[in-house]
């Protein structure tokens, strides 16, 4: 799936190394607009290097990004919040020290007008911006349903709250390009559907890129999926194509498993339920290499 | 009891003026992770420079000015050449630069204006103020001191509470790396913070001149003094080193009036050992939530 004129998005066989590791080895793939594109793959996979690739946390050794046809992969990373660049992170991220609203007006505050200057000469001005941002922030939390924890530091919020705090933050950007680190991971069931139809919101004005390991979610809200494995993409396509394709079941349970084989046959079903298996344990793990 | 009184008064008229410095050390502090040795000689050199102005025009309050706009200026300039480069750098590059900037300004401030002594003029009266016919031990310009370096805070305040500079500022401070993948430009906030350090400096040289005499060393124990409030005050919280500022100079006054006047830098001394001992996150420190 190479770079096309209809996306948004083009990642074009980016190579990152780490000394002598190979997080990620000529990954090309493309985001249409308003396409929910999920990001999977074993533990290690490289799925958050790439992520911070994308939002330029990294800089890629070979290889190319294009966003709305300009290549990101030299501009720093506030240059690319400008530029409609939003994403979330692993864990929450929150600044502690600030209350929810205002951990989202930062988030909002790349398209704010006071500077340097303009902040020490015209405290008026800079005041203004501020009740702006400061609606707009509320706007946003009301978006992601975490409106009522507006004036509350994100250490008296539950990690569910916590998580709408930090998409309302990303959302506050407006981006057109909104990248999701584990938006799922350590949700409830019940917060999981909410979170599915925000997305789905969500993609009605932005591009989405997703990192989830949660598969039922990940089907039910991508359009289409990528599968990585040491770096590579292994398979892509719809979701359906992708949880059909043995290459990865064999990623997920070992390349010499039997389950790669049992999944042509009687066994789809089998196949999908060892995966998701596989699939949680993997989640289990992530938890670990926080951001 | 009225020997008490005056004690605490004049007490809280310096104590103020080590909040000031606690301040500015804390706003770096707080951005970039350095503490800035050179705060105190920068303060020095701004206040040469206002009395030059006050020379040439005659007039205090033009002096005054004159140095604050210095002080912001000294303070993003240095920000910009000279600390720019060791900002997440280990921490050692930072002190050598900053204490290499101290013997810079320091030498430079020898070479211009001669190591003599010179007096420095008060913006308001400094004659004793009494209370029918006791004497306060406080003058006018000790009122002023303190008033100006609330003041100084509170717009510190207002200005991190309700604008959006204030907010990246904040932001910075608490995780610049997440600021900047939001979009913050964080050099120029870390400039900013600079530059406004620079001019609480300023204030502080102006105010506690008047008392010390002006020469190329004259900041250095006010420096000491005010980097001890600034502990004592838990180095991250603004209030806590006005609050640090305003009990060490109470203190350091009881100090100097029971036990003798020589005994003072030791007093401080003995302070910031005893709270670095006891309590090195600061006085005010509570239940801190666990960093993830």
């Amino acid at each position: 799936m190479n770079a096309d004129s209809g996306s948004v998005l083009d990642v074009d066989g980016v190579t990152v190394r780490f000394g002598g590791l190979t997080a990620l080895d000529g990954v090309s793939f493309g985001v249409a607009p308003r396409q929910v594109l999920g990001l999977i793959g074993p533990n290690g996979a490289g799925k958050t290097t790439l992520l911070n690739v994308l939002c330029g946390f990294i800089r890629p050794n070979e290889g190319r990004v294009r966003f709305a046809g300009r290549e990101l992969t030299r501009l720093p990373p506030h240059r690319l919040a400008g530029l409609g660049v939003a994403r979330t992170l692993q864990g929450v991220g929150l600044f502690a020290g600030l209350t929810a609203v205002e951990n989202v007006m930062v988030g909002a505050n790349c398209r704010a007008s006071a500077g340097f200057w303009p902040a020490l000469a015209g405290l008026p001005r800079s005041g203004r911006d501020e009740r702006r941002l400061r609606a707009e922030a509320l706007e946003a939390l009301r978006q992601t349903g975490a409106a009522a924890a507006a004036d509350r530091k994100p250490g008296e919020l539950p990690y569910g709250v916590r998580k709408r705090v930090a998409l309302a933050r990303a959302l506050a950007a407006r981006p057109r390009l909104l990248l999701l680190d584990e938006p799922a991971s350590g949700l409830a069931d019940d917060e999981l559907a909410g979170l599915a139809d925000l997305v789905t919101q969500i993609a009605a004005q932005a591009a989405l890129v997703v990192v989830e390991h949660h598969m039922d979610w990940m089907m039910s809200v991508c359009d289409s999926l990528v599968v990585l494995d040491f770096g590579k993409v292994i398979a892509s396509g719809s979701p359906k194509d992708v949880q059909a394709d043995p290459a990865v079941t064999a990623a997920y349970l070992g390349a010499d498993g039997e389950a790669a084989e049992t999944g042509t046959g009687d066994g789809a079903a089998q196949n999908a339920t060892g995966e998701r298996a596989a699939v949680n344990g993997a989640g289990d793990g992530a938890r670990d290499n926080d951001e | 009891m009225l020997e008490f009184l005056q004690f605490t008064l004049s007490g809280i008229s310096f104590g103020a003026v080590y909040a000031a410095v606690a301040l500015s050390l804390v706003l770096i502090w707080r951005g970039t992770r350095i503490l800035n040795f050179a705060q105190g000689a920068m303060a020095m050199f701004t206040t040469y420079i206002a009395l030059e102005v006050i020379r040439g025009t005659g007039s205090y309050w033009a002096g005054f000015a004159v140095a604050l706009a210095a002080g912001l200026v000294f303070g993003a300039l240095a920000e910009v050449t000279v600390i720019r480069p060791v900002e997440g750098k280990p921490p050692l590059n930072a002190v050598i630069v900053t204490i290499g900037l101290l013997v810079l300004v320091e030498g430079l401030a020898g070479i211009i204006y001669g190591g003599q002594y010179r007096s420095f003029p008060a913006a308001f009266t400094v004659t004793g103020l009494r209370a029918g016919r006791s004497p306060l031990g406080i003058s006018w310009f000790d009122v002023f001191t303190v008033l100006a370096v609330l003041a100084a805070a509170a717009a510190l305040a207002a200005g991190f509470r309700y604008t959006t500079a204030g907010l990246r500022l904040r932001a910075t401070a608490f995780d610049a790396r997440i600021a900047r993948l939001l979009g913050v430009r964080v050099g120029r906030v870390l400039t900013l913070g600079w530059a406004l350090a620079g001019l609480l400096g300023a204030l502080a040289g102006l105010l506690i001149s008047p008392s010390t005499f002006l020469y190329p060393n004259s900041m250095d124990s006010i420096f000491v003094f005010g980097f001890t409030a600034a502990v004592i005050g838990g180095l991250d919280s603004p209030a806590g080193a006005v609050a640090g500022g305003l009990i060490l100079g109470v203190l350091l006054s009881y100090a100097g009036g029971y036990l003798g006047s020589e005994l003072t830098p030791l007093a401080g001394l003995v302070i910031l050992a005893l709270v670095l001992t006891f309590r090195p996150d600061g006085l005010f420190a509570g239940v801190r939530l666990r960093r993830v």
